[in-house]
């Protein structure tokens, strides 16, 4: 089972190492990760996406906990929960598919952001279900290069008070 | 208040953090650091031959008092020294601080002369470790270091201090507490668990108290003691945890696991509750997970959240210090109170059960004319010097025939590397544990393979004028690998027999110390008298059964009913 760990760590130099280090040193397995600033500039951001049974899963986030420099550890995908994903993906773009891939771009909400004679380079954003599909739509038309942001996640709030 | 420079914060921490020695190796990248420890003149220093006799030097005091260890280290070579000895303190969850010299932090990522990246080399065998760059952030690291070596699951830290740092100057600010915000360990069991963990215990018919480290580390024997008494349950221990029980306690069933005694085993096969205290249910002791324990119902106590549900599933998770957990499940003995003849009536078939197998198959060796058996020397060591001894020991089946047959009836008096197993441990170890008790009886248990791992340090001991005696039980073989080869790989001795080998005697001599040998088992007590007896380091070197095994084995990966037996 797909896990997403949301993990606030200190903003050190070797935190990130480490955490690398622990997934690495133990066989456990990193999807994604992705890593940023968060408001207080003393944390750092981590959205890690993993898989396991729930043993594993239960060690990674005790072993995570583990490390001097983790401040908190939270399983978003044990509840309610809004992932998103960004890729710039940069298509094949000659003048019989032109059309087809704006009318795609359109149906999947996508931006176009660079463009040049042969190219188009796209921006889309969603979950990593989505990215698939239109990647898998993409292909055959001959996607020159891709570069993926990972997921980033959150907890969706209760509806009701 | 006034400046200082690192070097100056580095050896006024030692003092406020109340460090007595520090065992280590100079070098340019260090020679500031050495430069104010000489000035000051107030901390001891032993010189040693090799840093990683440093570093485990450091771990055997720690082990021995408690305290945390300390060692130093030159950058490059002397740092990845210490290494080995740091992994070691690792696995066995021993509180250390290492500092290491550094090049100048302007030269850091240049390849610069001696310089390695120890901290990233450390990264997995140490609790934290930091690279200072920045001196005005040295005492509070200094400060955070001790602190999280001894806390919680206590383990190494380093501390990389480049060259510049050390003489930089900043305020020296010593707080005498601190709080980080990332680190909390969880000390305080939780009431509830101990309620449960009580409800299972008054059921249960078969229990048995399983003991490991941790109960040292947290100093629980006490408590642990009480419990088993309390309620008639008998007590195994791992490698780890032997002192943490009386080895001559009636409910002492002795160590388990792959060396461990029959009915330990036996017991743990067919108990239907395991109260797991401070020990981690690693491979050595579980045998094949799928056979562990098949009956049993698991409470588990450990202060490292980790160890819990790692390899076997828990009933009754208890995190928090091991010794108060102890207390806390003592008491609800006591509130429930039941009498303990009502324990001991409960537990009465169990008992007879256990005993009857401790007499099927107890410990034991055969004789051979005219042969020094290992097992014979360690039993002798052990009535000349029972309860009065710190014993350390190297690894291999000097380790487990020591393990077996010397009864530890107090803890912090085996100082052995479990988790690692690291050949080389034990002499070091000695000189520290030696250290701190100027006046106790230590005594090195080695192997003729493993004491030439760190046999340099014979000068360090002679320097100190440390009194450690040395037990070598040369068989002329890396013994206990020679054994797995007798028994699974057809007797290919394949690299396990020495073509040259010291005279051990003449080692000793050479160093100004005692050598004293015996050749046959009619000279072992009288060399044993000899070397105990005599002043100073003393190395007492048995010539001892060539292919002796050591028995019970529990083979790799087989389950832990699967004994060979003597
Ligand atoms: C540093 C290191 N290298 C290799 C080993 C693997 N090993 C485990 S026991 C052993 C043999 C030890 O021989 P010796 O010290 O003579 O002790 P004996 O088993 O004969 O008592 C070896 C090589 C180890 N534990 N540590």
């Amino acid at each position: 089972m797909k896990h997403t760990l949301s993990v606030l760590v200190e903003n050190t130099p070797g935190a990130l190492s480490r955490i690398t280090g622990l997934f690495s040193g133990r066989g456990f397995n990193i999807e994604s990760l992705s890593v940023a600033a968060t408001l207080d500039p003393t944390l750092s951001h981590l959205t890690l996406v993993t898989s396991g049974d729930d043993f594993i899963i239960e060690q990674i986030i005790k072993q995570l906990n583990r490390l001097v420099d983790v401040y908190k550890v939270v399983d978003v995908s044990e509840g309610d929960f809004v992932e998103r994903e960004m890729a710039l993906i940069k298509v094949r773009a000659e003048a019989e598919t032109r059309a087809e891939i704006l009318r795609m771009c359109d149906i999947f909400r996508c931006k176009v952001v660079d463009v040049s004679p042969k190219t188009y380079t796209i921006e889309i954003t969603g979950p990593e279900s989505k990215l698939k599909a239109v990647i898998e739509l993409l292909k055959p038309l001959g996607i020159k290069e891709i570069t993926r942001t990972g997921t980033i996640a959150i907890i969706r709030e209760k509806k009701t008070a | 208040m006034a400046k200082m420079t690192g070097k100056e914060m580095v050896v006024e921490a030692l003092k406020r953090e109340g460090v007595d020695v520090v065992f280590g190796f100079p070098g340019g990248a260090i020679i500031d650091v050495y430069d104010q420890l000489e000035k000051d003149g107030s901390i001891k220093h032993v010189l040693v031959r090799h840093a990683q006799g440093a570093a485990h030097a450091a771990d055997g005091y720690a082990r021995a008092t408690g305290k945390v260890g300390v060692c130093i280290a030159t950058s490059g070579p002397g740092a990845t020294n210490t290494v080995t000895g740091i992994a070691t303190a690792y696995m066995d969850s021993i509180p250390m601080v290492i500092f290491t010299g550094q090049v100048p932090t302007g030269l850091i990522g240049n390849d610069a002369f001696q310089e390695v990246d120890i901290v990233g080399i450390t990264r997995p065998c140490t609790k934290h470790n930091y690279l200072v760059k920045d001196v005005k952030d040295l005492s509070r690291t200094i400060k955070e270091a001790f602190y999280i070596a001894r806390s919680g699951r206590p383990g190494p830290v380093l501390i990389d201090l480049p060259k510049d740092v050390q003489n930089a100057k900043a305020e020296f600010e010593y707080p005498d507490k601190i709080k980080l915000r990332s680190y909390n360990p969880v000390i305080e069991p939780h009431g509830k668990q101990i309620e449960r963990a009580y409800r299972v215990l008054e059921r249960a018919k078969r229990p048995v108290i399983y003991a490991g480290g941790g109960v040292i580390i947290s100093d629980a024997h006490n408590e642990l003691r009480e419990l088993a008494e309390r309620t008639c349950t008998p007590v195994t221990m791992t490698l780890m945890g032997l002192g943490g029980f009386p080895g001559t306690h009636e409910l002492n069933l002795g160590m388990l696991g792959m060396h461990g005694t029959y009915c330990a085993n036996m017991a743990m096969a067919n108990t239907d509750l395991i109260i797991a205290v401070g020990a981690r249910f690693d491979d050595r002791v579980t045998g094949k997970i799928e056979a562990f324990a098949p009956f049993a119902k698991i409470i588990h106590i450990d202060i490292d959240p980790t160890s819990i549900q790692k390899n076997v599933k828990v009933d009754v998770p208890i995190v928090g210090d091991c010794k108060k957990a102890l207390r806390k499940l003592v008491n609800a003995v006591k509130v429930a109170g039941r009498p303990e003849e009502a324990w001991c009536d409960q537990h009465q078939s169990w008992l007879e059960q256990i005993r009857a197998w401790e007499e099927r198959h107890p410990l034991g060796y055969k004789e051979e004319p005219g042969v020094i058996k290992p097992q014979y020397v360690i039993e002798k060591l052990y009535e000349m010097t029972k309860g009065r001894a710190i014993i350390t020991t190297e690894v291999g089946q000097n380790q487990m025939w020591t393990a077996q047959f010397y009864k530890f009836d107090k803890p912090r008096t085996f100082l052995t590397s479990g988790g690692l197993g690291t050949m080389g441990y034990g002499f070091p170890a000695a000189i520290g544990a030696q250290m701190a008790f100027p006046d106790k009886l230590v005594v090195d248990v080695a192997g003729d393979g493993s004491i030439q791992m760190n046999i340099q340090e014979m000068a360090t001991a002679m320097d100190q004028k440390l009194p450690v005696k040395i037990v070598i039980l040369n068989n002329r073989f890396l013994g206990m690998v020679r054994q797995w080869q007798e028994l699974f790989y057809e007797k290919r001795y394949a690299a396990t027999k020495f073509e040259t080998t010291p005279d051990f005697v003449k080692v000793a001599e050479s160093y100004g110390a005692t050598g004293f040998r015996a050749q046959k088992p009619e000279e072992v007590e009288a060399v044993l008298k000899k070397g105990l007896e005599t002043d100073g380091l003393v190395i007492m070197e048995f010539a001892i059964a060539r292919e002796e095994g050591v028995f019970p084995m529990v083979p790799a990966g087989k389950a832990t009913t699967e004994m060979l037996l003597v």
